[in-house]
């Protein structure tokens, strides 16, 4: 009896294992493809508050010009919601230039807004089209505090190279191996830090890590109303190692007609990281995104 | 508690209370479906009730969080696939219900077996109309057991990005709000006794012969 | 998959397999400790006075359908920011992984002093042996193949759930399914569901391996069928409860 269970442990281990050689089960192919009908807009967004928040504009926006618009909020990251704009599961929905770039081409070296959407023209998949990208940006930070700043004196990220040793460094657990993360400060700063401790991105495990002290120096993103409200010190990336994140619409091509497109470029003109970093403080008070967006609109003439 | 935001999300938590029953009942009735014969056959054969009830306690100690990572390496989809979940749920319930439907109809007394036969049922009117209606009540207090586990395991692919009711854990964290969080608790708790209470229901309407106890 | 669990690279330094492995191990063996603690007494005590079993079953049940995940994040949110160091995130895991491993251990030790036979206890005492000897030389060894089963499944319980405590920043194997995730990396994911799966089940077999070797041989060759409360029968086997996560 023995002899068969662990006959068979191994049979299921050697199974897996061989299998897992195959196919990437984390890959993005698409595989079926239904159109969304008629002309009405699905407004999709990522699972995090500021994606929900920018998709409940353009919605509202769109609604305001009598497009006909449905919404499908918080549907996941990239390796759902890219599928999901490819099979016409939504039609629109908001994105960040570097980051979708990254997803559409890891090996990417374009760094600045023109460059970044220069590159993103050429990589989005066919039937997405981008609208212009606004202003705002939500880019990742490297952030000390007010203390560690003023003790060792830091203006911009090169400014701790002669301390790094002593840091512990806190991000994204993808930091460890991407080359905008722990490999880029090595290799564009020279920064080789104590320890890096993978936390999550930009959230409340980095910002906790950060002021309790557990690390030095933590990934935060530019919007994140955090900075402010903690005296936070968001070192200046004076050889662009990070992105640029512009907020640029993603939207179906079939669904891009041109109210459309000059709503979302209105849009896209008006938004301001500043404005980015007002709403954040407003939806992490709980105000509700609906309310937050409408305002928003009202106060640029929009709606 | 903020009601209020409560109120605002009153769709949203529908939609994934929608998904967290559908990814933990699925599972039930497709692992039931198939533990009846696999414990069937267990029962009528001395030389594999071990074997079935080996593999069955192996597959039992694959953690679920490793279950669905690994199943879409053998069924072939996509990480995010809400399948993995369903498919990772129906091996547990049925690795769990295997052993009981066996022992269930192991339990029914030879007497009761060989009256039936003596009424000139055939097998398989013994196995439906009298072992198996026997067996109501064990095989319905493992299927407790794993009805409730499965609303709790379908919360941990909140971790992997699949959204159900373990979605407002995930987004009440990154807010550091606790309104989602214990709501989605509280929603996981009472659903895992409404299908306890559905399955004592079930249990007493299917067995009507058995005295009016309350089994807690 | 063979690439990440074969690279070398993987199996030194702070997070290396070795390390986590070992994390792992620490948090479970440490919550498994305190669970033992907490339930075996009170279990014996249940068990042997007969107060407090209306409770067990009701306890074991809710406890089952509590989401291992969301109270872990509940914590977390209650517990640290009265820590300012990794002990925030620690002493919720903890907290999780003990309340998932007390049921089994407890149901099962109540179950398993219930289960000995009220003749051998009668003859005990017929011999003249004292409750407290009768308690240590009859009705704890006859009682712990159930126990013993009840730590094993506790066991699984925390082995499994202790990935979960990555989400929260902790290590352990966790860390692979969370880091492989968030870096796009799904060899990394398998390499530590397969590593999980397999700590899990060497302890499974480690356990059952010491059941056989501890338990008295006059009780090795019956089967112990336990009654709960509710008046199921649980056969010792499935009183396994499933693993979380």
């Amino acid at each position: 009896m023995k002899k068969y269970l662990t006959g068979f442990t191994l049979a299921a281990v050697a199974a897996i294992t061989l299998s897992a050689c195959g196919g990437d089960p984390m890959s993005t192919a698409n595989n079926n493809s239904q159109a969304s009908s008629g002309d009405s807009i699905i407004v999709g967004s990522a699972d995090f508050p500021e994606s929900q928040l920018i998709a409940k504009i353009y919605a509202e926006a769109l609604k305001s010009q009598g497009v006909e618009v449905a919404e499908k909020p918080s549907i996941g990251s990239r390796e759902v919601t890219i599928p999901a704009l490819k099979d016409g599961s939504i039609d629109l929905m908001p994105e960040y230039g570097g980051a979708l770039l990254q997803y559409l081409d890891a090996e990417t070296k374009a760094v600045s807004s023109e460059e970044v959407a220069a590159e993103l023209a050429t990589k989005i998949p066919s039937g997405l089209t981008l609208l212009t990208a606004s202003e705002a940006e939500d880019k990742d930070v490297l952030a000390v505090k007010k203390e560690t700043a003023e003790k060792y004196n830091l203006k911009t990220i090169s400014d701790l190279e002669p301390v790094a040793k002593e840091l512990v460094l806190g991000g994204p657990p993808e930091w460890k191996t991407r080359v905008n993360g722990v490999a880029g400060l090595k290799s564009v700063y020279n920064l080789e830090f104590k320890e890096f401790s993978a936390l999550d991105a930009g959230g409340p495990l980095t910002l906790n890590a950060l002021l309790s002290g557990q690390v030095q120096v933590a990934d935060l993103f530019s919007t994140d109303p955090a900075l402010s409200e903690n005296n936070l010190v968001a070192l200046e990336d004076s050889k662009n190692l990070f992105l640029s994140e512009n907020i640029v619409p993603v939207i179906n091509e079939k669904k891009s007609s041109s109210t459309v497109k000059d709503t979302l470029n209105k849009v896209s003109a008006a938004l301001t990281t500043e404005d980015l970093i007002e709403m954040n403080g407003r939806v992490a008070k709980f105000e509700d995104i609906g309310e937050i967006a409408k305002e928003w609109l009202q106060s640029k003439n929009l709606a | 508690m903020n009601f209020e935001w409560l109120g605002r999300q009153f769709d949203n938590i529908v939609f994934l209370l929608g998904w967290h029953v559908l990814l933990a009942v699925t599972p039930l009735i497709l692992g039931l479906l198939i533990a009846l014969p696999l414990g069937w056959w267990a029962h009528r054969s001395r030389r594999i009730y071990p074997f079935l009830v080996g593999v069955a306690g192996l597959l039992y100690t694959v953690p679920s969080l490793a279950l669905f990572v690994l199943l879409p390496v053998i069924l072939g989809t996509k990480i995010l696939d809400p399948l993995n979940i369903v498919a990772a749920l129906t091996i547990y319930t049925v690795a769990l219900l295997v052993r009981v439907v066996a022992d269930a109809l192991d339990s029914v007394p030879q007497d009761t077996v060989q009256a039936a036969k003596a009424m000139g049922y055939r097998a398989y009117q013994s196995l439906l109309k009298v072992e198996l209606p026997v067996g109501v009540p064990v095989i319905s207090a493992g299927l407790r057991v794993a009805a409730v586990s499965n609303v709790s395991l379908v919360s941990v692919a909140a971790l992997l990005g699949i959204p159900q009711l373990g979605s407002l854990f995930t987004q009440g964290f990154q807010l550091r709000f606790f309104t989602p969080i214990i709501a989605g608790i509280v929603l996981c708790v009472v659903l895992a006794m409404i299908l306890d209470g559905l399955i004592i229901l079930l249990n007493r309407w299917l067995t009507p012969w058995t005295p009016k106890v309350v089994a807690s | 998959m063979i690439n990440y669990l074969f690279d070398p690279a993987h199996w030194s330094g702070a997070d290396g397999i070795p390390t986590l492995i070992g994390e792992h191990l620490i948090y479970s063996l440490i919550a498994l400790a305190i669970a033992a603690v907490i339930a075996v007494p009170l279990g014996i005590y249940i068990g042997v006075t007969g107060k407090g079993v209306f409770m067990i079953a009701g306890l074991a049940n809710a406890l089952r359908a509590l989401p291992s995940v969301g109270l872990l994040i509940l914590l977390v949110l209650l517990i640290s920011p009265a820590f300012p160091s990794k002990m925030g995130y620690i002493l919720p895991s903890l907290i999780v992984l003990v309340l998932l491993a007390v049921p089994p251990i407890l149901t099962n030790t109540y179950a398993g002093v219930r289960a000995v036979d009220a003749a051998a206890v009668d003859a005990a005492r017929g011999m003249g042996f004292r409750t407290m000897k009768i308690l240590t030389d009859v009705q704890l060894p006859c009682s712990l193949p159930l126990m013993l089963s009840g730590v094993r499944s506790a066991l699984l319980q925390i082995i499994s759930t202790a990935t979960i405590a990555a989400y929260i920043s902790l290590g352990g194997l966790g860390r692979l399914l969370i880091d492989g995730k968030a870096q796009n990396d799904y060899s990394q994911m398998v390499a530590g569901a397969v590593l999980v799966a397999l700590l899990a089940l060497f302890f499974d077999q480690l356990l059952a391996f010491i059941t056989r070797r501890v338990v008295s041989p006059g009780l090795t060759r019956r089967t112990v069928k336990a009654t709960l409360p509710s008046g199921e029968v649980i056969p010792s086997e499935t009183a396994k409860t499933p693993t979380a996560v």
